[in-house]
């Protein structure tokens, strides 16, 4: 089977990196390092006002979502990797949503019978949970 | 691949080129990167683990068909811990139990069936010189040995090896003895495994295939090895999680699984407690219930290529069957608590995951009906491959069918953890998919070796192992109707309502010990036709896929010249054609 | 024999093996952190009570440590887009950078955990601490096998870019991934262990 090894001095190896490019997505990196390390400022801070646990979660999740987002979209290239890539993660990420939820639906539903230790029954009004 | 500095690149060379030394005997037969070779060390691995497997429940099955009397002959081998004055102890038979599903599943089936098969036949039917990665390959097969060595270590230790079921389920797996823990590390050599076997396969399928082979031209066997890499690639990491988790509750005090308050033989535990045994068993069922799609899917593959092979003929709905196999693989994802319906769970929950489970046996009757089909109107030849796919259809098809009942909340009731629960899944897997590598073996042992396996051989362990698989797994549909659980270590002797049905155990047992004698002259033969066997040339079936295009055994790089696909998989008896097959890689 | 497309992309998939089999790689590790992400918020959800992670924890080593990560994981990107210039000094400079910032992060979290052990707080004090170990345990794991990879490319590995350096940038950028990956698990991690 002849393979194709490609020439060991060839610059524009992948598509459309020719050393501009390159420059143009440092410029992209560096912009991103500024917005993560801002919003891990802003994650911290929020972090402070002692929300109530639903809120707190909603709000940490989101600026983690946007942080990955940063991280998995420039920096992990997926802006612009292929479709075949990109489809094998949208079905690994439905199935990670899956393994999030379906257990603990599983268990609300359900009677969860409570620990030992528990006086009251397992849904409590705790500050937090 | 990589090159020693200063090789000329800008000159590509052929194949058939001998591109590098000669290996020495360690690197060429044991520490080898080459796929056949790994696919032969997977496969008769995974034999001997089979055999050894089989060998534990020839024991347990003496001790259900007489419960409490000594074991003879061998009896006293076992040591008082186990067999005092050769009695099976409970402890013991728990052992068998927990590592004789353990084996099967981990060390038998699966390795035969996806490293053996996947890795012998996959590059070949694809036309590809190799895995993609084949340095991984090979540490794919040694991560087996070691789980392997493990989980066969774990017998030696103090109290000896697991005994909390293959499922090792908390609490009681987290309070078991040593062997328990041994069996978490056996897993993780075991998952990791397979999770790089998975990728190897993945990726080498994409990016290997020959010119001209689309997905849609694959044989169904590709398709197959490609939907379970899938399962194992994204099922098996969560069961490596809980297994980090169970040894942190045994080994670090941690309560993952521990609720709170716990009292055993008399006394309070102490640990923090708080845990949820049931978040074991969903992480356990996440991959266990994909799992039982990761030993059947080879076994459909193997026995669709056998069967389009010996009748002729095209497969019936390949397009319905790729399609339902895609369906399936994705839907094995969604449906795994119906293991769990006995957990307590709300009628909200229970639909939805009776609803998908009833949704997941439509892809498998498709396939199912398709490959019946197939042999309507077929110039068949009966020969052992095929007698061993042809009986894996309705072999398969009462233990797919003898599962609607569990699938379903309010039948699962009386049916949970019953011995019909033994008998539909040992259906599915034993005359369903061992059947299928049986025929598998048969099959592709020629292109392995060069030589054909006996037929007269094959056919009398056919019709015995096809005989004794009904006697043992027939009766446990009726001792399972009647109430008696599974996991007694005295067949619910003690049981008033079992003893209607005890007689069944004996029946059982010796069809178990007789179906151990059929499978002599298969081993026999195995071995035996390795150096006298009937010399064959690449393609003794006629048969159309690309591994036929390759010697008999293939060297290493397998093809003289890169093959191209032309045509679909399975193009026998085209109207008009000189033979009655037309090779998948020829030119017209 | 060699096999096709270790550094040549395919042209309908337009990918290399390697690219395709760190996603999947990638992949997996996606549902061994989700199993374990899913077990927190079981174990969580089924707690009378549960401490905020600022009372246990201390949060500003581990924003320390989160600017660290998010700093590799830029002089990361950097190395690479450092070999895609051809620039073989400023990919070490800058995978040497990644490589040390790896360790800064275990040198924290080493004085993390031995701070907690040191008072009594280990894995089975509680279930808030056992899942912090557990998740940060295989995370540190992670880190640390990202660094092992790392310096094989810092190092001995580097001699690949003498005769294939295509080949060895897309290597690379592979173990990048893997590190970018690291990065995008803590950055989960932080707020949901120190911060909620």
């Amino acid at each position: 089977m002849s393979s194709d090894h490609g020439a060991t001095s060839d610059h524009a190896d992948h598509a459309g990196h020719d050393p501009a490019d390159i420059d143009r997505h440092v410029k992209v990196y560096i912009t991103v390092f500024v917005a993560l390390m801002i919003l891990t400022v802003v994650t911290v801070a929020i972090s402070r006002f002692h929300l109530s646990v639903p809120i707190a979660v909603t709000v940490a999740l989101f600026v983690a979502i946007v942080k990955g987002s940063l991280v998995a979209g420039y920096f992990m290239h997926l802006v612009s990797e292929k479709k075949l890539i990109l489809a094998v993660l949208a079905l690994t990420v439905a199935f990670f949503f899956v393994l999030l939820a379906l257990p603990v639906l599983t268990h609300e539903n359900g009677f969860w019978i409570p620990n030992v230790e528990q006086a009251a029954p397992a849904h409590t009004e705790e500050p937090h949970k | 691949m990589s090159h020693p500095t200063g090789v000329d690149h800008s000159k590509p060379h052929a194949a058939h080129e001998v591109h590098h030394e000669e290996l020495g005997f360690w690197r060429k037969y044991v520490f080898s990167t080459d796929h056949k070779v790994i696919g032969i060390q997977y496969a008769v691995t995974g034999m001997l683990f089979l055999l050894f497997g089989f060998g534990l429940m020839m024991i347990m099955r003496w001790q259900l068909a007489y419960p409490g009397v000594p074991l003879p002959l061998i009896g006293g081998l076992f040591g008082d811990a186990r067999m005092p004055g050769g009695t099976m102890l409970p402890e013991f038979y728990n052992e068998l139990g927990a590592m004789h599903g353990t084996i099967m599943v981990f060390l038998g089936v699966v390795p035969l069936a996806v490293g053996g098969f996947g890795n012998f036949v996959l590059p070949l039917q694809i036309g590809a010189p190799d895995m993609a990665f084949p340095k991984i390959n090979m540490l794919s097969y040694w991560s087996l040995v070691l789980g392997g060595l493990t989980m066969l270590g774990s017998f030696f230790v103090p109290g000896g090896a697991a005994q909390s079921g293959w499922t090792s389920y908390a609490p009681l797996s987290v309070i078991a003895g040593t062997g328990q823990t041994w069996w978490l590390v056996g897993m993780i050599f075991l998952i990791t495994s397979s999770l790089l076997g998975a990728l190897n396969f993945l990726t080498t399928t994409i990016q290997l295939r020959a010119k001209g082979l689309t997905f849609m031209r694959f044989p169904f066997f590709v398709w197959s090895q490609f939907v379970t890499s899938f399962l194992l690639l994204l099922a098996f990491p969560p069961l490596e999680a809980a297994g980090v988790m169970q040894l942190m509750d045994r080994v670090a005090g941690t309560s993952f699984f521990m609720p709170s308050g716990l009292v055993v033989s008399g006394q309070v535990l102490t640990n923090a407690g708080g845990g949820n045994a049931v978040l074991w068993q969903h992480l356990f069922w996440f991959l266990a219930h994909p799992e039982v799609y990761v030993l059947i899917l080879p076994a459909f593959g193997i026995v669709a290529e056998i069967i389009a092979n010996n009748t002729r003929k095209p497969l019936w709905g390949y397009r319905a069957m790729v399609y339902s196999l895609v369906f399936l693989g994705f839907m094995s994802f969604i449906v795994w608590a119906h293991h769990m319906f006995m957990t307590g769970m709300g009628t909200a929950m229970a639909a939805f995951f009776q609803t998908t489970t009833m949704i997941i046996s439509i892809p498998s009757v498709v396939i199912l009906t398709s490959l019946l089909l197939s042999l309507w109107g077929g110039s068949i030849r009966f020969n052992t491959p095929m007698l061993f796919a042809t009986a894996f259809l309705p072999m398969f098809g009462i233990g797919g069918l003898t599962g609607l009942p569990l699938g379903l909340n309010i039948s699962d009731i009386p049916l949970h953890d019953t011995y019909y629960v033994i008998a539909h899944f040992h259906y599915v897997v034993a005359p369903g998919t061992i059947f299928g590598l049986m025929a598998g073996i048969y099959y592709w042992y020629p292109k392995a070796t060069g030589r054909r396996m006996n037929e007269t051989l094959g056919k009398i362990h056919f019709a015995g192992t096809l005989v004794c698989m009904n006697v043992v797994f027939m009766p446990m549909f009726i001792v399972g109707l009647a109430g008696v659980s599974r996991r007694l270590f005295d067949a619910g002797s003690g049981y008033d309502f079992a003893q209607g049905t005890m007689h069944w155990n004996v029946v059982s047992s010796w069809g178990a010990w007789i179906m151990g004698l059929f499978q002599i002259p298969f081993i026999f033969n195995f071995f035996y036709s390795i150096w006298n066997g009937e010399k064959v040339g690449a393609n003794p079936w006629e048969a159309t896929t690309i591994e036929w295009a390759a010697p008999s055994p293939p060297p290493h790089g397998n093809f003289a010249t890169e093959p191209q696909a032309y045509r679909g998989p399975y193009e026998y008896s085209v109207p008009g054609a000189a033979k009655d097959f037309t090779p998948q890689h020829e030119a017209s | 024999m060699d096999i096709p497309y270790t550094f040549q992309e395919r042209r309908d998939t337009g990918l290399t093996n390697g690219k395709i089999g760190i996603w999947l790689f990638l992949a997996s590790e996606v549902m061994l952190f989700g199993a374990l992400f899913a077990s927190y918020i079981l174990i969580r959800t089924g707690s009378p009570s549960w401490p905020r992670g600022d009372t246990v924890l201390d949060v500003y080593l581990a924003t320390f440590n989160t600017i660290v990560l998010i700093t590799s994981s830029v002089t990361m990107v950097m190395a690479w887009a450092s070999l895609m210039r051809r620039k073989f000094g400023t990919f070490r400079l800058y995978m040497g950078a990644t490589i040390l910032l790896g360790a800064v992060f275990l040198v924290v979290k080493y004085f993390e955990y031995s701070h907690h052990f040191a008072i009594g707080e280990g894995p089975s004090h509680s279930n808030f601490l056992a899942v912090y170990y557990t998740l940060t345990g295989l995370h540190m794991l992670h880190v640390f096998g990202g660094m092992v990879v790392n310096a094989y490319f810092w190092g001995p590995g580097s001699k690949l870019y003498q005769t294939n350096p295509v080949w060895f940038t897309n290597r690379v950028e592979h173990s990048g991934l893997f590190w970018h990956f690291v990065d995008l698990v803590w950055i989960f991690l932080f707020p949901t262990l120190y911060l909620l």
